[in-house]
């Protein structure tokens, strides 16, 4: 994990690890990287949770289950959003990326190079489908406000590409 | 008796600076909200699947901005007051946005350029902002800059394909950029609670990007093969609480549920 300023209580790390991106049920929100701190006052947990884009829908949903998962194992926990440090796509764990890659989700690329795909007309990014890189945007945003829409040259199919975001 | 003189004077003190601060949220915030707004009313009316899905993710990304906003603004107002309060329940004079923002869509070149002419404004702003001596004013500038500088590079795609496009999208967007222009320079405008918070080391002193503005726009649009209106008179008042004609209908339809059901929650 590359983020910084991440505290969480290791015992607590399987809880958060099986609860699941609403939006990308693959992937964890551990290796979505929102958690960025789970910690013991008293007896109750008290969690921070950081959105990946400000208006993302899932952060409710997210805090519930949080929740929800606590209260499985009899611990009363509290979540909480915090927006600083703003979460970054390299907060997601290599294990997420090879997640979502298989979900059919291309996983960000650096930012160089992601500014090179959306900006100018580079073909970088892999399809999920056949690996060519032969792949250009169809849409700035796709299906929610983190991934835009890629279609793929060289076996035609649609994908989504998660975005860069620094 | 000198103690208790302080503390009141004090106490003043905090309640200016916090009405300041309100006020302030407010006229960045309330651009966020009426712009997000309408671009919500093309959620399944867009003129493609593709730029449908782009209107309302960006719209998804400026209600977000303005949830941050709010729910620090009815923090500092204290009481029992929410975020949907200052969203639902004001009138329309209490809303500071600037008249660009609440522009009707008409069609689909007046989207873009209204979107256009904020984003390039928005970029500038928020990327002052993340500066401001207020960490959470800094912070949901720092998270709304990322999310701002996609819209941008959205808004200004269209303009170059419009622009540079057909006799048709040529004309469309050009009249729309000449439509719009007026409310471009009130952008720049500083009421009484942006100077304070400007002296506060929390505001952006707007006034000062003016020209870089105009540079900017300027560029793209002659990129675009767009002509730069000429103008000399500009509206304005928004920021004062004074809407055109066209904000009424727009509160209408947003304060709706909360009026009819009051308290209603999803
Ligand atoms: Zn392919």
């Amino acid at each position: 994990m590359t983020s910084t300023d991440q505290h969480i209580a290791t015992d607590l790390i399987s809880i958060l690890e099986g609860v699941s991106d609403p939006e990308i049920p693959v992937l964890s929100i551990m290796d979505m990287g929102v958690v960025r701190t789970a910690q013991y006052d008293g007896d109750i947990v008290l969690v921070e949770i950081t959105p990946t884009y400000s208006g993302c829908p899932a952060m409710d949903v997210i805090g519930d289950d949080i929740i929800t998962a606590f209260a499985e194992k009899n611990i009363e926990a509290k979540v909480s959003l915090v927006l600083s440090p703003a979460w970054t796509t390299d907060w997601i764990t290599e294990r997420g990326r090879k997640a979502l890659e298989d979900y059919g989700i291309a996983a960000p690329l650096g930012e160089e190079a992601d500014k090179q795909v959306l900006l100018g007309d580079k073909r970088l990014v892999k399809c999920t489908n056949c690996g060519s890189t032969n792949t250009k945007m169809v849409s700035q945003f796709g299906s929610t406000a983190c991934k835009a829409l890629f279609k793929c040259e060289a076996c035609q199919e649609p994908f989504d590409y998660f975005k860069c975001l620094k | 008796m000198s103690t208790i003189e302080s503390s009141s004077r004090m106490k003043t003190n905090t309640t200016d600076i916090s009405e300041v601060l309100i006020q302030y949220i407010y006229g960045i915030a309330d651009n966020a909200l009426i712009l997000g707004q309408r671009l919500s009313e093309l959620c399944g009316h867009g003129p493609n699947l593709e730029t449908d899905i782009a209107g309302t993710n960006i719209a998804l990304d400026l209600l977000g901005q303005t949830r941050g906003y709010y729910q620090y603004a009815a923090q500092l107002k204290g009481g029992d007051t929410t975020e949907d309060d200052i969203a639902y329940l004001r009138t329309e004079r209490e809303y500071k946005n600037v008249l660009l923002v609440e522009q009707p869509n008409k069609h689909f070149g007046y989207v873009i350029a209204r979107q256009f002419l904020y984003d390039m404004f928005h970029v500038m702003l928020l990327e002052k902002l993340q500066n401001s001596q207020d960490p959470t004013l800094a912070a949901i500038a720092k998270k709304g800059i990322k999310e701002v500088r996609y819209h941008q590079r959205f808004s200004s795609d269209w303009i170059k394909r419009l622009g540079d496009g057909t006799p048709e999208s040529h004309e469309k967007i050009q009249e729309a950029i000449n439509t719009l222009w007026t409310y471009t320079d009130e952008l720049f405008h500083m009421t009484e609670a942006d100077k304070k918070a400007v002296d506060m080391g929390v505001g952006v002193d707007a006034s000062a990007l003016k020209g870089e503005y105009y540079t900017r726009v300027r560029e793209l649009l002659d990129a675009s093969t767009l002509e730069v209106p000429e103008m000399k008179w500009f509206q304005k008042g928004g920021k004062q609480g004074i809407h055109t004609e066209h904000m009424g209908y727009l509160l209408a339809d947003l304060q709706y549920m909360q009026r009819t059901y009051p308290g209603m929650k999803w």
